[in-house]
């Protein structure tokens, strides 16, 4: 069994109560922090540990911390973003439900390094269960002294509140975020300048994901060092992955970053294979934003060598034949599925959850969707193939926020990796309606370059 | 099932005002705008939907034009700006449920209820709709069902019956209890 941080205690019963939370453990982080550490203390050792932002971008945690602005008589805020609302995502949800005080804990270590004394965790609406579990949590931590005024007789102060979303996809952007917090529609800013300069209420700002601030709950408890040893490279510590689609065992897993992706899916410790016996066609590797990959390139990178889960392995070959490890978010595609039909989905998502506001984006994604669901229902033409890259090139790069490229990358990735299966769609428009094209590239040798695919 | 028509003024009672007035504490002075998502998910709670007077008086208590309340409810997909049936099934129609079956489990829904997408049944006890990814794909097809947003996990047809003939059940005897 693979060594677990976030997800340890994950199983003993009551861990969602302060009372058993504590008992194993919790809080001690806070304690070790506020009674032995300065405040630039924690923001170097969080710096040290080469975490990286479990959000999707992956940028580095600690020097996001360091870039924060302190100018004399402003507040500064810490956000936390549990708006989790990248499809094949869902591991955020599992962790406020289960073990809420740990993303508790993570958000007063967190506000501490920062200097914040006032600090919000933004949820998705939908989850209104989970901003029930966490207010609890909240009250309870600030009953036993560990949120409020002069925390542990430290002299720090912090208020912790819980905020709910209204449901938009484009309010998991930080400054869409920022925006929504402040009772606005999520229309992301122009950057810069960036929230660590002017964020919430024109305040330095830091925005962190849930998972990457629990992260820093064992980063503090056992040392940067300790966190850096687990993983590859610059790839350290372990991440959470939802596994979802058609697997034997869907879920949640906490593992070291450098698992391999065949292991992952195939072995009993992870996700026990493919569901009914299948076979596996295609995966989503990070969230619905990400490229889509073959089976055989999501297992093997294109030089042959096995693909590890960190952010470089699944990144290798930039996206000719890579993708990106985004949040996380593993969505498996077993043999009957249709890429078509996905890819048309996933574009209905964007064009639905486009803010509006950069018109490349906001009409792109329409089009995209458009001509998808004529190529889905058999009213397709050839030409649309290059149409759609076309679309997506020119939505790509051209936006405030990376939506448009989260919009453009699912259809560019899979005309370029299943190109033929959009063909047929066209020339066999009517048994298109009843079947599905199958597994034509679960074979396949390793793809030709772009440019070379195309035609 | 007209509860507030959208012309009707509407009166929020102390108790709501007490819940505004706990949540505008949340934020720094004059940032009480900041209370407008939340202080919406109240007020659907209250009456199952936002109508235009409703959005008014919002206006009114947080001190912002009723063009800002607008614009927020009707940016947000959570927010019903006309009337529901009593429970809106809402069912996941993202890419990783539709992998295993939330298609199917839509038309099921369509079937059994003998509505639309979006209208309600003439009882007034349903509607439903198709939303966006709802974070539990790996317990999917998924529906939530709101003011408290239960997730309903791992659907199935049977599962399907079971809910709407339990909430109907419910319902008529609740209706008797009265």
């Amino acid at each position: 069994m693979g060594r677990k941080l976030l997800l340890e205690n994950i199983n003993v019963p009551g861990i969602n109560t302060f009372e058993v939370y504590r008992q194993k453990g919790g809080y001690r982080a806070v304690e070790k922090a506020l009674k032995s550490m300065s405040p630039e203390d924690v923001v170097e050792e969080v710096k040290k540990s080469g975490l990286r932002g479990r959000g999707g971008a992956g940028f580095p945690t600690g020097m996001k911390w360091s870039f924060l602005a302190k100018p004399e008589g402003k507040p500064r805020y810490l956000v936390c973003n549990g708006d989790e609302s990248e499809p094949g995502t869902f591991k955020d949800r599992y962790l406020m439900t289960y073990i809420p005080h740990l993303l508790i804990e993570g958000m007063i270590v967190s506000s501490y390094a920062l200097g914040a004394n006032t600090s919000y965790i933004y949820v998705r609406g939908e989850m209104m269960p989970q901003i029930r579990i966490l207010e609890k949590a909240i009250a309870e931590a600030k009953n036993a002294g560990l949120l409020g005024k002069n925390i542990l007789g430290s002299g720090y102060d912090l208020e912790l509140y819980v905020q709910p979303g209204g449901g938009a996809y484009i309010c998991g952007e930080e400054t869409a975020l920022i925006e929504s917090l402040e009772g606005k529609r999520g229309n992301p800013r122009i950057k810069p300048p960036f929230p660590a300069i002017s964020g919430l209420y024109n305040c330095p700002t830091v925005v962190n994901n849930v998972e990457s601030i629990a992260a820093t709950v064992p980063i503090i408890n056992d040392g940067a060092d300790e966190y850096a040893k687990m993983g590859i490279g610059r790839s350290t510590g372990t991440k959470l992955i939802s596994a979802s689609g058609n697997l034997n065992k869907p879920g949640v897993y906490e593992i070291e970053l450098g698992v391999s992706v065949e292991e992952f899916i195939y072995s009993d410790e992870y996700c026990g294979g493919i569901a009914n016996g299948k076979r596996m066609k295609a995966v989503v590797a990070g969230g619905s934003s990400v490229p889509i990959l073959p089976a055989n390139l999501i297992l093997k990178t294109a030089n042959g060598e096995n693909r590890l889960i960190t952010y470089e392995s699944l990144a290798d070959g930039g996206f000719a034949t890579g993708t990106m490890l985004g949040s996380g978010g593993f969505v498996v595609f077993d043999e009957d599925q249709c890429i078509v039909r996905n890819t048309w989905n996933y574009s209905r998502f964007y064009h639905h959850e486009s803010c509006g506001q950069c018109s490349p984006c906001r009409e792109g994604t329409g089009w995209m969707e458009k001509v998808l669901h004529r190529l889905e229902y058999g009213h397709g033409k050839l030409s649309d193939i290059d149409l759609l890259v076309d679309v997506s090139k020119k939505i790509e790069g051209n936006t405030i926020c990376p939506l448009g490229d989260a919009a453009a990358w699912p259809v560019a990735s899979a005309i370029r990796h299943f190109r033929d299966e959009f063909e047929w769609h066209v020339t066999h428009p009517d048994e298109a309606m009843q079947r599905n094209y199958g597994l034509a590239h679960y074979a396949d040798p390793l793809p030709k370059p772009e440019g070379v695919t195309a035609n | 099932m007209l509860k507030i028509s959208n012309t009707e003024e509407v009166i929020f009672s102390p108790e709501l005002v007490t819940k505004f007035n706990e949540i505008v504490s949340r934020y720094p002075e004059d940032k009480q705008k900041s209370a407008l998502l939340p202080i919406l998910h109240l007020v659907q709670a209250e009456y199952g939907w936002i109508s235009t007077p409703a959005m008014d008086k919002v206006a009114e208590y947080l001190d912002l034009k009723p063009i800002e309340v607008y614009e927020v409810a009707t940016f947000y997909t959570m927010f019903f700006l006309k009337p529901q049936g009593k429970y809106v099934l809402e069912v996941c129609r993202t890419g990783p449920c539709c992998l295993v079956g939330a298609e199917k489990i839509m038309k099921y829904i369509e079937q059994k209820l003998n509505v639309k997408e979006g209208e309600v049944t003439p009882d007034g006890l349903f509607s439903w709709r198709g939303v966006e990814c709802l974070a539990a794909c790996g317990t999917g097809p998924v529906l939530q069902i709101g003011p408290e947003y239960t997730y309903y996990e791992n659907l199935t047809e049977a599962k399907v019956d079971e809910l709407i003939d339990g909430l109907r059940l419910k319902t008529a005897e609740n209706a008797q209890m009265i």
